[in-house]
């Protein structure tokens, strides 16, 4: 069976609240929340995100500035940056990845701490709410 | 559950928690006191633990996924780095002063490393203030202090955990600013006033670790 991957392009600028049910390649920019509850988040290498974000797993090839909940894995790869706190109960992060702020691995088949809503299902599979309050970015940090 | 139960009941679980291959450059060696911290930090049920070090990715595997840690990096290396790049690395002080947001004696274990050794005295007491603030009593903090002048090219050491704390593997990277001085151990001691000495032992490689417990 094919997988369904969604694309935000190079050029995309989505400020709000995203849901998906299909995993997602980010290669823009995304400010606001980002919820694909069961399924992969990858941010790709021109990806820039300014997010909280939640998903099944979330492959950071790019840019993350925010909270990062994962229910299986979270995977920072070489060049991949993230400055928040992660949750997640696997975690890899490579040679030459950057990561600044907390990490607190659940043991598996414990809840994530915040459930993600319902998601929207549109025909393109990812849907941008225009902005409510947007959330803070980066929650608790460490330092500056 | 002691360090050893908890490391074997999690260890068939954990599959991202392998550690780097060995490689010829990284001189690797035997740790005394890296035991007997991790030691400290499983005697807690989720143990919070501060990492001053560089992100290493088995290293955080190891933390979280083997010891349940609850782990912040902060890398304050790379603070001090781009501080001198910047050229006010007399403001640095000031910085440490900001940089622990944590609650007083919040934190159950400090992994300082090598880190002190970059600094001078005046920042390095600011920076013991603030680790010995926000560790909780009982809890320890690991300081690896060298006993010579580096010579040649300034570097720093990513500490990559070996062989499940047995072994260190140090990989060193080109640094703005070298070390400082070489502190004597009562110098080391006075930095840390608030803290008492657990274990002390001088390595083989001239290199000193000292763990720290802070008084109940």
């Amino acid at each position: 069976m094919e997988r369904d991957i969604v694309n935000i392009g190079k050029s995309v600028v989505i400020k709000g609240e995203l849901n998906g049910s299909e995993d997602l390649t980010i290669e823009g920019h995304v400010e606001g929340t980002i919820q694909l509850r069961d399924h992969v988040l990858t941010i790709g290498p021109n990806g820039k995100i300014k997010a909280q974000v939640f998903a099944k797993a979330v492959i950071v090839l790019g840019e993350v500035h925010g909270n990062v909940t994962a229910s299986e894995k979270v995977d920072i790869r070489d060049n991949g940056s993230v400055e928040g706190d992660i949750v997640s109960p696997r975690i890899a992060i490579a040679e030459g990845a950057h990561f600044k702020g907390s990490v607190d691995m659940q043991r598996k088949g414990a809840a994530p701490q915040q459930q993600a809503k319902p998601t929207v299902q549109p025909p393109a599979g990812v849907t941008a709410v225009p902005p409510p309050p947007v959330p803070a970015a980066a929650g608790q940090r460490v330092g500056a | 559950m002691g360090l050893l139960d908890r490391i074997s009941a999690r260890k068939s679980e954990s599959e991202a928690a392998v550690f780097p291959p060995p490689a010829d450059s990284d001189p690797l060696f035997s740790t005394k006191a890296l035991r007997k911290f991790l030691g400290c930090l499983t005697s807690r049920e989720l143990p919070v633990l501060i990492d001053l070090g560089p992100v290493v990715g088995s290293n955080i595997a190891y933390f979280g996924e083997q010891l349940g840690c609850k782990i912040f990096v902060v890398d304050l290396f790379a603070d001090l780095e781009r501080f001198a790049r910047e050229g006010r690395v007399e403001q640095f002080a000031d910085f440490i002063d900001k940089k622990f947001t944590q609650d007083s004696g919040s934190v159950d274990g400090i992994l300082c490393w090598d880190f002190i050794d970059y600094l001078d005295k005046v920042t390095a007491q600011r920076l013991s203030t603030q680790l010995t603030r926000v560790l909780r009593p009982e809890g320890a903090l690991l300081g690896f202090f060298s006993s010579a002048i580096q010579h040649g090219h300034s570097f720093y050491n990513k500490f990559i955990v070996s062989d499940e704390g047995v072994n260190l593997r140090a990989r060193a990277y080109p640094a703005l600013r070298g070390r400082q001085s070489v502190l004597l151990n009562r110098d080391i001691i006075k930095l840390f006033e608030g803290l008492r000495v657990s274990d002390s032992f001088l390595l083989k490689n001239n290199q000193r670790e000292i763990l720290f417990r802070k008084p109940a």
